[in-house]
């Protein structure tokens, strides 16, 4: 099996990957990162999405072995010196979640948001940009509330 | 899914080369459809070639527009030089999938995949592309054949898509609300050689809807296509929606694409 190395979290990590080792599988269970989820496995909830080299992908739906070399940020590299990502704070504070599983690849995608669409973003704005996270729970009102008021924090 | 061999050639010859090697390699570009189509088990194919080495991405606006085929979704959405000169392309690719999908789906991927409710090949058909490969240079009105099929040859690989510069284009789309895929998308453009009027999510592939084209040859305005009724016949019935409703959001996509024009 070939190796690949990644800087996962600002870690260097490396190992041991088939062709058909998924980059959530690699995630998951070689370094054992499991706040990135598996939801739907069929591309579309979003629950697996993380940064790789800065945007967000999703994680179900790419091979390890492609992204040797990458750059990855999860949900536990969010936080620095325990505090939590200023997103995270909003998902808090807002009540942007219930059960919290689709709560991991909502954080990443809305700092990727961020990140490309700046801090102000309208409620439309977030709406459309979440069309690739799926939240069975809340309804997204509390959720859209909670982007709003992280991006506006980060 | 499947185990397979994997190749990340870093030239356009290696690639070629490697794919003709194996009879049952399948070329990987973003790999938003074949990753999960892998994992249902619907193709399993004996090796992979990644094309990601080749960085053959970025756009270039002379007297057409040139889109390298592994140009991202989202970069082409975000090109200064797509939304100048095509605006409805850029607004096209900016509403494909999700944003995770767009930072990973490629222009050369869709358009050689060539899913029958796909937006790309509206795009490449509407405005009369030329689909440039690694062999030769192929009219967007032959490269594509039918539902997921192409005029590429085995181990033939897309290399850019070149557009023409339309007087005025537009795009609209009825999403499905959980795919996103087009349950109809209609792309309009008056150019040089006339108005082309082609429409994706309809049944077996991407066409061009002749009814459309020739009543907006009497004017491109919506109001042209008042009482333009596309047939139902040969277009698809699904529990998303019936012929006779794809049949007529032809031309009520039309109408919006062409209101939308720029």
């Amino acid at each position: 099996m070939p190796a690949i190395s990644m800087k996962v979290n600002g870690e260097a990590v490396c190992g041991d990957v088939e062709g058909r080792t998924l980059m959530v599988e690699f995630i998951r269970e070689k370094l054992g990162l499991t706040g990135t989820h598996v939801g739907c496995d069929t591309s579309q909830c979003g629950a697996c999405v993380v940064l790789v080299n800065g945007k967000a992908v999703k994680a179900c739906t790419a091979l390890a072995i492609a992204h040797d070399g990458a750059e990855v940020t999860t949900v536990e590299g969010l936080a620095k010196d325990g505090k939590m990502h200023p997103m995270q704070e909003a998902f808090r504070d807002n009540h942007g979640l219930q059960c919290g599983f689709c709560t991991p690849g909502m954080v990443i995608a809305s700092i990727d948001m961020v990140n490309r669409l700046g801090k102000d973003l309208s409620e439309d704005t977030i709406r459309h940009e979440l069309e690739g996270n799926i939240c069975r729970c809340t309804g997204y009102h509390n959720i859209v509330a909670a982007v709003k008021a992280g991006a506006a924090n980060m | 899914m499947e185990n397979f061999n994997y190749h990340r050639p870093a030239s356009v010859d290696d690639a070629v080369k490697a794919a003709k090697a194996k009879p049952d390699a399948k070329y990987m570009s973003g790999g938003m459809t074949l990753i999960p189509t892998m994992k249902q088990g619907l193709a399993s194919p004996s090796d992979i070639i990644d094309l990601g080495a080749l960085k053959n991405a970025g756009v270039s606006l002379g007297s057409s527009l040139v889109i390298k085929a592994g140009t991202t979704h989202a970069e082409v959405a975000a090109s200064a030089d797509v939304k100048k000169a095509i605006p409805a392309l850029a607004g096209l690719a900016a509403n494909i999938g999700d944003p995770h999908v767009r930072h990973k789906g490629t222009i050369g991927g869709s358009i050689a995949n060539n899913d029958p409710a796909a937006d790309y090949p509206a795009a490449c058909v509407g405005l009369g592309a030329t689909i440039h490969t690694n062999a030769r240079k192929i009219a967007a009105d032959d490269f594509f054949t039918g539902m997921f099929s192409t005029a590429l040859e085995d181990g033939e690989v897309v290399t850019a898509v070149e557009f023409p510069l339309p007087k005025k284009a537009g795009y609209a789309k009825f999403p499905n609300p959980a795919s996103r895929y087009a349950m109809i998308g209609v792309f309009v453009a008056d150019t040089a050689g006339g108005v082309r009027a082609s429409v994706t999510g309809a049944g077996s592939g991407v066409f061009r809807a002749k009814d459309v084209e020739a009543a907006l040859g009497n004017g491109f305005a919506s109001a042209s296509l008042n009482g333009v009724k596309v047939s139902a016949k040969d277009i698809s019935s699904d529990l998303h929606a019936s012929a006779e409703y794809r049949a007529h959001l032809i031309t009520v996509m039309a109408k919006r694409a062409v209101d939308a024009a720029k």
